[in-house]
Formats: structure tokens, sequence, C-alpha cells
């Protein structure tokens, strides 16, 4: 950098030229982007060239929804393979998405544990138990009785290894139905079939009826058990039981040799989906339990984003009135950078798709307070060589050049706690200190960068052709 | 302005404020055997803040409610605002949140809104409590070897990195006694967030330092004849405007957070905005004089006679 200074008036003009007006084109660029929620970019024929969702994505203490921190259930000394864990993280996803959740987020963390994130969930509780039943489907042979719907029933699969086992009862109880607990008097069933013999699974509407109902296909194996049991036992009754609860009892009109059925009961256009998603992506290599849970409503959320943005904006604008009070003409300078520092910021955050959390929005805010710091770093370094008698050109390069090491040293040190931030952050689920960490640190670069760059750049722009003497005031001096 | 002078008044006016702090770390430790209240983020456990639309059940019908649904619970109903309720209590699950919920309903005959439902198992706050001293310890070796590194030039340099580290040490105390005292008085929790504003000052106040010490590093290049105490003192004088408008103008911002940004953040922003100023007292008035203190080699007097190492 020291290299412009040396080499002369005429290429430092024309370098900053260019400088600035690829500032100026990378701002406009930003402000776009913080004015559009999709960026479409067609090419000559009309069709798209680029997209990308650039909607400003909110935490979950903002928007409201449900975090909930999963660890495998299985013995503290027992090791999971971590394959094992994202193959376990895919299938609740694709459950959680089968549930209507849009927008769901689910990352491992750490060895044993995932984090999911539902945002604008109205009901915590259906989701919690949904992803943690196993999704254990058996075809069950119940003889002449037909069970209840909704009760509980022993199997051959109950007392086995089965990870449907070790699932706690509470785990698979749906909010509003009371189960009728299994007694120890309770016959044990013969399983028929599991789930594992499915090939796909779908939803129907039944015209005649007006209910839903779940179709599925089986495998060959599972086509063959299915048409002997079936052809075998015409007028029992063959019960289809998920984790031990009963969904239907349908009685066996005939042998059903072609390898597909339909299971009807009294489901909804949800339930139906529900289960079929649960069957479709079967049970989970790795059982899971909740360790910890987290729900914020979404008046709470509403609550907190006006009031962080009353906030956010306030303290902007005073610090903006501050530094033109105190520094003046550069003042005035390091507030335009600042008000760039904050669109190229936002424009960052949406490109990124950072999710934006109350904590966050506190990182965001006191990293402004930093990127002020280099602008008041370089002023009083700029003032201090003007006193010395050099000339304003002079003086920026040299200010901005000593101000320079404690710039870096300084951001390093936060970045560096930044760094340890996350990795504690996402250990832990703790998404509310992930989150405070990648928007502190992104607003540190942000910052280092309109530093280096957009201030210096808008001073010499500014500044080059004023004789200082003309004007000391302007500058505080 | 002479700062290096009374070295000795500035590392009082310190001890006044973090004496105060370990003794109501003390007075924590009796009532509940830990320095500070933790949140059930450290040590497990279920936080259910609910608000009612309607009249408010007193805290007795919660708590029975609860006990209903969660025997072992031991819940402990607190007033939030005049139309709500913060009840902790022993971890529980969101189905059985669910239930107590709807019999809350059903015996207040009001509407209740779940503002926030926190549930965390005992293991997970274990584990959390360990790896936030491990974070911490961790930020303070980083940050020695980095000042050790960009300092290597400089004679001493692992001295500016154990004085930036002191320094730090001393914000970490501030804010933890601040918060201890305010803990007593207003019965706050540690939690999560507390300590993301903890480290957060710890890497301020290593900023902070940083300018003042980048300054000492400077001045040695250029004033080499001039005694040790005179050059640090002029280097704290030459960054005192910049050291007290950045922490004016994140302060600014902080104060605008406190007042306007909502009850949920205003204990992280408070405990921010004690950090934040004890990080730039600790750089002018302890990390840079214990460079003179330690030059001087000044604990061989301390002992001996007060008066002389007053002087």
């Amino acid at each position: 950098m020291a290299g412009i200074f040396v080499d002369g008036e005429d290429f430092m003009n024309r370098n900053n030229t260019n400088w600035l007006i690829g500032i100026i084109v990378l701002l406009a660029l930003s402000l776009w982007i913080d004015l559009i929620p999709q960026i479409n970019i067609p090419n000559f024929s009309g069709d798209t060239l680029y997209s990308r969702n650039v909607q400003l994505k909110l935490g979950l203490d903002l928007e409201g929804g449900l975090q909930a921190l999963l660890e495998a259930d299985l013995p503290e000394t027992s090791n999971v393979a971590s394959s094992d864990l994202d193959v376990t993280r895919q299938i609740l996803e694709k459950r959680a998405n089968a549930l209507g959740v849009s927008e769901v987020v689910m990352q491992t963390a750490g060895t044993r544990r995932i984090v999911a994130e539902f945002p604008g969930v109205k009901d915590p509780e259906y989701v919690i138990s949904s992803l943690q039943q196993t999704g254990l489907l058996e075809f069950v042979d119940t003889g002449t009785t037909a069970p209840q719907e909704g009760s509980i029933i022993k199997t051959d699969y109950s007392t086995g290894s089965e990870p449907a086992a070790t699932v706690a009862p509470e785990a698979t109880a749906a909010p509003d139905t009371t189960p009728t607990p299994a007694t120890d008097q309770q016959p044990v069933y013969h399983t028929v079939m599991t789930g594992k013999e499915l090939k796909s699974v779908g939803v129907s509407l039944l015209s005649t009826t007006g209910r839903y109902a779940i179709n599925f296909t089986l495998t060959t194996q599972g086509a063959q058990i299915f048409g002997t049991h079936t052809t075998n036992n015409v007028g029992k009754i063959l019960t289809i039981v998920l984790d031990k609860r009963v969904i239907s009892a349908p009685s066996i009109n005939g042998p059903i040799t072609g390898g597909s059925g339909e299971i009807t009961g009294n489901f909804t256009a949800d339930t139906a989906n529900a289960l079929a998603a649960q069957l479709r992506y079967g049970s989970l290599p790795v059982p899971v339990k909740v360790v910890e849970s987290r729900t914020v409503g979404a008046t709470l959320g509403e609550e907190s984003i006006s009031k962080s943005r009353t906030a956010g904006i306030i303290g902007i604008a005073v610090v903006v009135v501050f530094m033109l009070l105190y520094y003046r003409l550069p003042g005035f300078i390091a507030d335009l950078a600042l008000i760039g520092y904050a669109i190229l910021s936002l424009a960052i955050f949406k490109m990124l798709g950072v999710v934006l959390t109350l904590p966050g929005i506190a990182g965001f805010i006191l990293s402004i307070g930093m990127a002020v710091d280099a602008n008041i770093l370089i002023f009083e370094r700029l003032k201090e060589e003007l006193r010395n008698g050099r000339n304003l050109r002079q003086a920026i390069e040299l200010g901005w050049e000593r101000a320079w090491p404690s710039i870096r040293d300084s951001n390093i040190s936060t970045l560096i706690t930044c760094g340890i931030l996350f990795t504690f952050g996402s250990t832990f689920g703790a998404s509310m200190v992930r989150g405070f960490s990648i928007n502190l640190a992104l607003g540190v670069l942000v910052s280092l960068f309109t530093a280096i760059i957009v201030t210096r750049t808008f001073l010499h722009a500014l500044l080059d052709n004023i004789t200082l003497s003309d004007h000391p005031r302007w500058f505080g001096l | 302005m002479n700062i290096i002078k009374n070295r000795y008044v500035y590392f009082l006016i310190s001890l006044l404020v973090i004496v105060p702090g370990i003794i109501f770390m003390i007075f924590n430790w009796n009532a509940s055997q830990t320095p500070l209240p933790l949140a059930i983020d450290f040590t497990g456990g279920s936080l259910l803040e609910v608000q009612f639309t309607g009249t408010r059940p007193s805290a007795d019908t919660v708590a029975s409610a609860f006990l209903q649904y969660a025997p072992d619970s031991v819940p402990a109903v607190q007033a939030l605002g005049t139309d709500g309720f913060a009840i902790r209590s022993k971890a529980i699950e969101d189905a059985t949140k669910g239930q107590i919920v709807t019999e809350l309903e059903k015996r207040s005959g009001a509407t209740v809104t779940v503002l926030t439902f926190s549930s965390v198992s005992p293991s997970v706050g274990a584990e959390v409590t360990k790896a936030a001293l491990g974070a911490i310890a961790l930020a303070a070796v980083a940050i020695l070897v980095y000042i050790s590194v960009a300092f290597r030039g400089v004679e001493h340099a692992f001295r500016y990195g154990v004085a930036a580290i002191l320094a730090m040490l001393h914000d970490v105390f501030v804010v933890l006694g601040v918060e201890a005292i305010l803990a007593y008085f207003l019965h706050w929790e540690a939690d999560a967030l507390f300590l993301t504003a903890l480290l957060t000052v710890i890497g301020f106040s290593v900023h902070d330092t940083i300018v003042v010490f980048d300054r000492v590093r400077e001045n040695s290049r250029i004033y080499r004849r001039i005694p040790y105490e005179t050059l640090v003192n002029h280097s704290i004088v030459q960054t005192l405007d910049r050291s007290i408008n950045t922490q004016l103008t994140v302060m600014l911002t902080l104060f605008s957070l406190a007042l306007f940004g909502g009850d949920t953040i205003r204990h992280f922003v408070i405990i921010l905005l004690v950090g934040i100023f004890s990080g730039t007292y600790s750089s002018i008035f302890n990390a840079a004089p214990i460079l003179v203190v330690w030059e001087k080699k000044e604990w061989r007097s301390w002992f001996r006679s007060p008066q002389a190492s007053e002087a």
C-alpha cells in the first residue's frame, strides 16, 4: 500500500478513481440485493441464467419456532458411526418435511447429536413425538380379535432387540389421545411382516368414503409372505401396527397376491401423509432421544424483531451524529463508510443465507462499533500527521499506514474469539452463540474492508483538492 | 497527563469493584453452591414462560398443575409482568408441557400463550459447563500466542501477552463480579448468552489492549533513549482519544439496545456494557502500567516499604 504513496500523484489519482467506481458499483449491487427478495438474472433468450433466493432468514428467537437437540439413545460407551448419524439426520429431515414443516434445518453436532430447527412451528409436541418414532410398521396376526384403533398391543418384536423397544412410551404418545397401557395379561401377537418389505408408499383419497388411505407395494419377498398369509387366513384380522400402536384392524377379505395393498383407517390428509412419510423413510439406524428443546412463541418473536430494529436504528443514528460532531468532515466520510458498511453487510447476510438471531443482531451492532473504531484509529492518526505539518494527501496515507497494524492485530484477536465461540456453539446446538459469532466475524471482516478500502478512497476523492489551511475547522483542528 | 504515576491508585480502583464481586460470589455460593446462579443451559432443567389472556391464576395453581403431570418436577413459579409466569423446574418433556398448558387453560379459563419453553437434560448442561470453561481457557491461550507472535520484534514480547491476559482476567472478574451482585439482588441467572457476552468482552478487551500496546511498540522504535515509564505514559496519552471515542460509540449502540431492545437481551447487553467499559479501563489503567511494573520489577519493594511503592 505504501507503494501508492511513493509512485506519484498521477498514478494515485487514476488508481483512486478506479477504486471509487468499483466501490460505487459494489454498493449499488448490494443495495439492490438488500431491497429484493429473489435474484433473477435472465439470459438473452429469456431463460433464467442465475436465480437465488435472498430472503432474509430469521432465527427461531425472532420468528418463533422449535429447536431440538437430539442425542443417540445408546449407552454412553457405544460409538455411533458418523455415517449412521448422518443417515439418521437425513431420514429425520425427510420425515419433518413430510409433516409439512417448511424450512427445516438439521445438522449433526459433535459425534452423537443432531440439532433440528423448525421455524414457525405451531405444535412443537406433535413434531417432536413424530420425529422420535422409530417407524416400525408391523402386520400382525391378531386372529379373530380386532384391537381398537390407537390401542397398544404386544407383538413378537416387543421383546426383541429392535430399536423400537428402547423408545420411551411418552415419545410415541400423541398429545391428544389417551393410550390404553399394555398390561401383563395382554397376549403377544405374531408379526407376519414388517415395514422392511415395503417397496413404495403413497397416499390416496378414497372417493367412496372421502377418507384418505395409504397404498403400498411390496418387495418380491414381501409379496410372497403377504400372499401366503392372506390365502391361509381369509376372514381373520390382520392388524396394522406402527410402533406398537394400532393404526387399523382390517379383516382379510380374500387372498392378496398382487404384492400391493391399502391401509385404511381414520386418516385425515395430514395424518395419512405423516404415516406415509414414516413408512417410506423407515426406521432410524440410530434411535434418538430429545435432550434439549427450546420453543419460542411467535408473539415474543414479533416483539423482539420490532424492538431490536428500533434499537439498531437509534444506535446507528447516535453514532452517525457523534462522528459528525467530533470528527467534522472526516466524520462525515466515516458516516458514509458506515452506511456503506451496513448496506454491504446486509447484502452479504442475504447472499450467504445467514440466519439472523437476536444475539446475531447484537453481534452486528457490536461490529458497527468496531467498524467505527477502525475509522477513529485512522482519523486520530490523520489529525496527528496534520498537526505535524503534513499536507492532506500525505497525512491520509501516513495516517492510514500507521493505524493499520493496530487495526489488523485487534481485529484478528476478535476473529480468534469468534472462531472459538462458533466451535462451542456448533457442538452444543447453541444456535444463539453460533449466530452471534458468525455475525460478529462477518461484521469484523466487512469493517476491515470498509476501513481499508472505502474510507481511504472516499478521503482521497473528497480531500485531495482541498487546502487544509483554508478550512482547519472542517477537521476539528 | 500522567497515568503511569498513579498506577497503584488505578489498581486499587479495580480491586474496589472486583473484591465486592467476589464477596457476593461467596454469598451466592452459600445460597446455591455456585458462585453465580446458573440457568438451565448449564444445570439442566426446564423453563416455561406463559402469558394469560384473561385472569391469571395464582402461583399455587400453576405449581399444582405442574405436579399433576410431572410429580418430580419441583416447579418454582415466578411472576412475569402482570399477566404471566416463568416456571422453572426439572427437565420435562414437550408432551408433558403440552398437557400442563392445557390443564392451565382449563383451570384458569384464560387463553394461555407459550412465550418460550426450554428444556435441557442435566447431562447436556454439565457438558456445556465444561466446554464453556474450556472455551475461555482456549481463548486466553490463543490470544497469548497471537500477541507473542504479533509483538515478536519487540523486547520482552511475552510480557505484552501476559499483561494483555492479566487485563483480560481483570475484565472477566469485573463481569463475573457485577453479574454476581446483580444476580444476588435481581435474581439473574447466568445462561448461554451470558457466556457469549463474557467471551465477547474477552475479545474486545484484548482488541483494546492491543491498540495501546501497538503504540508502545511503535514508540519504542522511535524513542530509544527516554525512560520506559515515560514512553508507556506517552503511548497511553496518544491513544486516549481513540480509546475513549471507540468505547463511546460501542457503548452508545449498546445503550440503545439496552433501552429499546426488549427484555430478552437486556441482561446480555448490560453485561456487554459493563465488560466493554471495563475492557477500555483495563487497557489504559492496568495493562500498560503492568508493563512498567514488570520492567521495574516493582514487586520486590511491595512488601518492604509501602510508601516507596506508592510514590
